[in-house]
């Protein structure tokens, strides 16, 4: 596999994304960081260890944090961020293949296609929920301490 | 709530309900938009307002003895320019840089000026997207220019039949039928090497990626309601463009 040219094509994919979403014209570029770090994440994954759907995890999991930390930066919903970065771990290739496969009455075929396909989906959830809850507790401790530091108290 | 004038509530309903019309008509999550229009009020002092969203509408109370106000949410579409816009103008009506009228002239502002990239522009970042995702998936390189060709015109005719009939399923339903056809004329003419990648590289655009985004965090926030419309959109949505595929394939 050629990690240059995927970079540079999952960088250009999730920036069109965020095109086609109109996200706002400063943060295009980070949009398009957001999908490479997650398509680079996956497919490293993949490559290495051979399960989609850990692999699939993985990359959900670095987007959604990679969206919450440039969220913060930039003081937008963290939305704009995590979209198109999802975009490239959207089981698209597995749910054709099953789709296909009813198509031509390959129901077995099918079937083992569309449960990979759902496995994947709920790793890109479980990927988001994952990260948002320990991006969450990281910045409830964050906010703590800097309130303890300049003497405030909480409620 | 006493302290607060009558004129002044009702520009501040008006105040929040824009604002959470603008966002849920834009694509932003159903918990952030109550999360905004909470905030938003209590910085107005209302500090025991309830309000509940869901895709299609959202009502806002201001307090226990006051009248609910409701406003319907008829299209949505996908700005997120306007929920980041929105997003700041809470933030700025929040920390006390703006007024309230000054907040409702500026969200009224935003309500109305189009703020969508060129349509060329997009269907050109559709028409990329296709093109890169054709590479990705592990295409051919000589497959690029359908992949890219495909992809455009299949985002061209469900902008297209979207804007005339406003039924999105349908738009869905024919571009991708239209992707399909458009493919199996190329590889049956000799040209297209791999229809398959062609195919999964040309519908990319039309995924529902955001839709499927929002309602897994809307689920996980525990708005079931918005999570499961939102789920049933996106499921439609996927349904129609396979739909589409599977036709073409069938024959």
């Amino acid at each position: 596999m050629n990690w240059p040219l995927e970079a540079f094509l999952s960088f250009l994919a999730a920036g069109a994304f965020g095109v086609i979403f109109n996200t706002p014209r400063q943060t295009l570029i980070s949009c398009g960081l957001v999908g490479m770090t997650g398509w680079l994440i996956y497919r490293s994954y993949n490559f290495m260890m051979d399960d989609s759907v850990q692999a699939t995890f993985a990359g959900a999991f670095g987007v959604a944090i990679v969206a919450h930390l440039l969220a913060k930066k930039f003081k937008m919903p963290m939305i704009i961020f995590s979209v198109a970065g999802i975009i490239p771990l959207v089981p698209g290739s597995k749910a054709y293949n099953a789709m296909r496969n009813i198509v031509e009455n390959n129901y077995l075929e099918a079937i083992t296609f569309a449960s990979e396909a759902l496995m994947i989906s709920g790793a890109v959830a479980m990927g988001l929920v994952f990260a948002e809850v320990l991006m969450q507790s990281f910045f409830k401790h964050q906010a703590k301490r800097i309130q303890k530091k300049i003497g405030m108290t909480l409620e | 709530m006493a302290q607060i004038g009558e004129t002044r509530r009702e520009l501040a309903l008006d105040c929040f309900l824009l604002a959470g019309k603008i966002l849920m008509e834009n694509g932003a999550e159903t918990y952030r938009v109550e999360d905004t229009m909470i905030r938003m009020a209590v910085s107005q002092k209302m500090t025991n307002s309830h309000c509940f969203v869901t895709p299609t509408g959202i009502m806002f109370s201001p307090s226990d003895e006051l009248s609910t106000r409701f406003v319907r949410i008829n299209n949505r579409q996908t700005d997120l320019e306007r929920v980041a816009l929105v997003n700041s103008v809470s933030r700025r009506l929040v920390a006390g840089e703006f007024t309230l009228s000054q907040a409702y002239d500026e969200l009224q502002k935003i309500d109305q000026t189009n703020l969508k990239f060129n349509i060329w522009l997009q269907i050109l970042a559709a028409a990329t997207a296709s093109g890169c995702f054709l590479i990705l998936l592990g295409g051919s390189w000589t497959d690029l220019p359908f992949a890219f060709v495909f992809g455009g015109t299949g985002f061209i005719i469900v902008e297209t039949i979207l804007e005339r009939t406003r039924v999105k399923f349908f738009a869905e339903f024919i571009g991708s039928l239209a992707i399909g056809l458009l493919a199996l004329l190329a590889v049956h003419s000799g040209f297209g090497k791999d229809l398959d990648t062609i195919i999964i590289g040309s519908i990319m655009p039309l995924v529902p990626g955001l839709l499927i985004t929002n309602a897994v965090r809307d689920l996980m926030a525990g708005h079931f309601v918005s999570g499961l419309s939102k789920g049933a959109e996106a499921f439609l949505t996927a349904f129609a463009i396979g739909g589409g595929i599977a036709l073409i394939l069938s024959f």
